[in-house]
């Protein structure tokens, strides 16, 4: 179940003229904040309010919604994202994940961990100070 | 299937047709402000017979039941609609990400306080510059600059996302630096730096608007300098360079009647808001379903696949990446809306570019059109009560 969480496609559909990669590639370019493994893990993560979550049944999987673009979660990725709620910090993430899925791999909280660092640089999801 | 005899024409139509995820609704083409370079249709006629709320209401239902998720209310200037708040409600309930796309003017703190109560998720905010004389000027109104300033705030206070939309044209070209320290100053999230691109009033200006080489060069140069200091802070500055100087098209709408649906003031259904100019008969949500529309007419499966493609397209390599470019681009450029796009390196119609973009910076051949009023004076109204 929680494997291969670096896959989540990413589609946007941009605006006019504006270049389909363009926010993705620039979302990046400015990310320099990379977190240090382990520093954020108990502090409370919540969504960028820039960003919506839900279901999209035309997809067929959860989405995250933003200005003019649309990101699409693999069934992992939203597993996650769903407790990202603004009360919860990793470690309490991973703790419900092991409870909703016993059978994930030994490996959860790292994956968890690497995908959250993701989402951080990618300005889907942020700390509390 | 379908009563359009035209459609046994079509040999290439994909069998498994996409959801329209991107309906951008031009609610009104009304606008306060008068732009050269509005991308609404030149011939104003299109202004009139507005779709009714309930209209706007089942476009809404038909789209989302299709698969749509993004939502532009856009124009015109959409405020100008007095049911842009139920619209919004009625878009947020059905489940959209909905986007206004706003010129600022007419906007008030009651009506972005009721937008945000209806749901609205984000505005994107037009400045035509970074300073009161050359906003104004561009868009021919005095104050609009204030106006956009005080609402940029209020966007920003009612906790939008809030993108910026600046037109970039050899007018403000050189003050690209002020755009982005302004949108730096009003805590923009994201900034389209958004080169025009000649359509609709646009492409009757050209002469006048189009950046030379070296200018745009120069702001290119300027906007990486600004990211680079930025150090992760700030706005995410998002710079469009104008089709005429490049050497590949892009691509258009990410294919014909694959992604995009525009509906305009009158019911027009389009694959993109400029494809009204093409010599194609674009059908009405009045009269047909939007599934039938996106599925069955033939204007929307028209350019949809490959077997349209002229050569160079046909055996190109990059076909599936820019889908020919765009058909709007051929057709104004060539007059034949079926030629590659001439923005290609390998259209043979390339060498058009050059004699547009070398004459770049000289006296242009026209004196400047401004976007025209729109409504007729009702000179009668007042003599017959006279």
């Amino acid at each position: 179940m929680m494997s291969n969480l670096q896959s989540q496609t990413e589609n946007h559909l941009d605006a006019d003229s504006v270049g389909a990669d363009n926010v993705e590639d620039n979302i990046e370019n400015s990310s320099s904040h990379n977190n240090e493994g382990g520093r954020t893990r108990d502090k409370i993560a919540s969504l960028n309010p820039l960003f919506r979550m839900q279901y999209e049944k035309a997809q067929g999987c959860y989405v995250l919604l933003f200005p003019e673009g649309m990101i699409k979660l693999n069934p992992s990725a939203a597993e996650i994202l769903k407790r990202v709620d603004g009360s919860n910090t990793e470690n309490a993430i991973c703790a419900e994940l092991r409870q909703a899925f016993p059978d994930a791999p030994e490996d959860l909280e790292e994956d968890v961990h690497a995908f959250l660092v993701h989402a951080e640089q990618k300005k889907w999801i942020r700390y509390d100070e | 299937m379908t009563n359009n005899t035209d459609v046994d024409l079509q040999t290439d139509v994909p069998n498994t047709i996409t959801p329209p995820l991107w309906l951008l609704a031009e609610i009104t083409y009304q606008c306060p402000l008068h732009c050269p370079y509005c991308s609404n249709p030149v011939n104003m006629e299109e202004t009139f017979n507005e779709l009714s709320t309930e209209h706007w209401e089942r476009v809404l239902r038909e789209a989302r039941e299709m698969g749509a998720v993004q939502l532009g209310f856009s124009g015109g200037e959409p405020l100008l609609r007095k049911d842009l708040e139920h619209l919004v409600a009625y878009a947020r309930a059905l489940g959209f990400y909905t986007n206004l796309i706003t010129s600022g003017i007419g906007m008030t703190e009651k009506r972005i306080a009721k937008l945000k109560e209806a749901g609205l998720d984000h505005i994107q905010l037009s400045f035509q510059a970074a300073n009161a004389e050359v906003n104004d000027l561009i868009g021919n109104k005095r104050h609009s600059f204030e106006q956009k300033l005080k609402i940029a705030k209020l966007v920003k206070q009612y906790n939008y996302p809030m993108v910026l939309n600046f037109c970039i044209t050899a007018q403000n070209i050189h003050e690209i630096e002020d755009v982005m320290a302004l949108s730096e100053q009003l805590n923009a999230d994201f900034v389209e730096l958004a080169t025009v691109q000649y359509y609709g009033w646009a492409y009757e200006n050209r002469d006048h608007l189009l950046p030379t080489s070296q200018q745009l060069q120069e702001a290119e140069a300027a906007v990486n300098r600004y990211r680079t200091q930025q150090n992760g802070k700030g706005p995410t500055f998002i710079f469009v360079s104008p089709d005429y100087y490049e050497s590949r098209p892009k691509a258009c709408m990410n294919g014909w009647g694959t992604t995009f649906l525009t509906v305009t003031p009158d019911g027009s259904a389009l694959p993109c808001h400029s494809a009204k100019i093409l010599p194609l008969r674009f059908p009405n949500v009045k009269e047909r379903s939007l599934h039938d529309i996106w599925h069955q007419d033939f204007s929307f499966n028209h350019f949809r696949g490959d077997s349209w493609m002229p050569s160079p397209c046909r055996d190109c390599d990059e076909k599936d990446k820019d889908f020919g470019g765009c058909r709007c681009q051929a057709y104004l450029l060539t007059g034949d809306m079926y030629k590659t796009d001439p923005v290609c390196s390998k259209s043979p119609d390339h060498h058009l570019m050059k004699g547009i973009t070398d004459k770049a910076g000289t006296a242009p051949s026209k004196a400047l059109q401004y976007r025209k009023v729109e409504k007729p004076i009702p000179i009668l109204e007042v003599s017959a009560t006279s």
